[in-house]
């Protein structure tokens, strides 16, 4: 969090049913307009937001989106943090691997979403639930 | 709480014997809280209706609203919740008419200045009488459930007009966010008109998508492999640069689907392709 200086703080959406993916996804929108992120940025980080939030909607069994706005002094960002208290992911190497889905999808949401992003982090734990963190700089 | 058969042939005797002035009253209460969104006329037509199926039902017998013997009766609770649902009422509105019987019964047999048999009837006919109103009240909630998935469905079906753009062509814009329950009406509804105007080319457009997810992606591919197992090709188009550049970052691949950046460069294509094949065709039939 240092290395991030300012975070204002966030703004909480419930993810507990589809409408909450696209409510999401509006959130982010919103918040990385207001970031100033160039347009391609943007369309990245709202992407990576909707897959993040269905995996957390289908695999988690439902959770929260944190969004917050970060300021480094020299730049300005997003964070969106993910968390469920659901299955957890086993093997963390093979589901960010591309293509790989337990669940008939087309297995890039994770890993796609880690390319979308300038960080990423993943902290799980089988029957304890999956935290992803997400974070996209104004360039 | 059901009543018994005397309370039932008693209520069924006082609805009889006095069902005009009761039917009255009824039509009178029922209006006062929905005055101006429905007449004394219209609550009595209403209140007439269920006053008569109520009569039938304990002439037959019944004591309870869930019996058999009250089949009728529930049919006509269903209706007249259905039709309020649909008029814009509430469900409190709706089971408040329902309840409305009770006064007009108080009213009418004098419960006030009656004696102490009278005062048990009345407790018991309206302990009846609200159970007819629950039932009213869970009728409606349903009825309106039905309405509500209705109207999406045509709001479906409208948001989804697949239009044939050329001789041979058709296409269907995405438009906002694409669902698992459009998409497939989406698909549906292009692989029909496919069949429909027997065009050899579909042109899907994402214009009007703001996120391609893998989701949306993978809606899209199913779409594609169902239009080419029925013999037709699909151009995807409205691929702006933003997009483009999120779905290679994702990691998506649409193989050998053609993609355009827009709709008058697939529908560009599609001609010239066809006029390709109709050239070769005609070479080779010479
Ligand atoms: N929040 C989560 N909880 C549990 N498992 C998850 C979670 N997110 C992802 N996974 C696992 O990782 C796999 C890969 O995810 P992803 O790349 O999004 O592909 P897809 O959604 O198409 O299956 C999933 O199939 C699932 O097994
Ligand atoms: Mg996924």
């Amino acid at each position: 969090m240092s290395a991030a200086g300012d975070v204002e703080a966030a703004a909480v959406q419930a993810i507990s049913g589809d409408e909450d993916v696209v409510r999401v996804r509006q959130l982010v929108r919103t918040a990385a307009v207001a970031a100033k992120l160039s347009l391609v940025d943007q369309t990245k980080l709202v992407t990576a937001a909707s897959e993040l939030a269905r995996n957390t909607l289908v695999y988690g069994g439902g959770g929260k989106a944190e969004v917050s706005h970060l300021d480094n002094g020299a730049r300005r960002g997003i964070r969106i943090v993910f968390s469920d208290s659901g299955p957890g992911i086993p093997d963390v190497e093979l589901a960010l691997t591309d293509g790989y889905t337990s669940g008939g999808g087309l297995g890039l949401g994770l890993s796609g979403a880690r390319r979308l992003v300038d960080e990423f982090e993943l902290e799980t734990a089988v029957g304890v639930g999956t935290t992803v963190s997400v974070t996209k700089w104004a360039r | 709480m059901a009543l018994n058969a005397e309370q039932s042939e008693r209520l069924n005797v006082l609805l009889t014997d006095r069902a005009e002035e009761i039917s009255a009253r009824w039509a009178e209460v029922a209006a006062a809280p929905l005055r101006g969104r429905l007449t004394v006329a219209e609550a009595a037509r209403q209140t007439l209706d269920l006053q008569r199926q109520l009569q039938a039902t304990l002439r037959a017998g019944a004591t309870d609203v869930a019996s058999d013997r009250s089949a009728e009766l529930r049919a006509v609770l269903s209706e007249f919740s259905r039709g309020r649902a649909r008029q814009g009422f509430t469900a409190t509105e709706t089971a408040t008419t329902v309840l409305a019987l009770k006064t007009a019964i108080y009213d009418v047999a004098g419960v006030e200045k009656g004696d102490e048999a009278t005062l048990r009837d009345y407790v018991a006919w309206t302990s009846f009488i609200d159970e007819l109103s629950l039932f009213t009240f869970e009728s409606y909630t349903k009825a309106r459930e039905r309405i509500i998935t209705e109207q999406n469905e045509q709001l479906l079906e409208l948001s989804t007009p697949v239009v044939k753009l050329w001789e041979g062509v058709v296409s269907v814009p995405l438009v906002g966010t694409l669902d698992s329950a459009r998409a497939q009406v989406v698909m549906e509804r292009l692989l029909q008109a496919l069949i429909d105007t027997g065009s050899p080319w579909a042109i899907i457009d994402i214009t009007g998508v703001p996120a391609v997810d893998t989701q949306v992606a993978q809606h899209v591919l199913k779409t594609v492999m169902a239009a080419r197992l029925m013999g037709a090709e699909c151009i995807v188009s409205g691929i702006r640069p933003q997009i483009a550049q999120t779905i290679v970052a994702l990691g998506i691949e649409f193989g050998d689907i053609v993609t355009k950046a827009s709709l008058a460069d697939a529908l560009r294509h599609a001609i010239k392709m066809s006029g390709s094949e109709l050239a070769r065709s005609q070479r080779r039939a010479a």
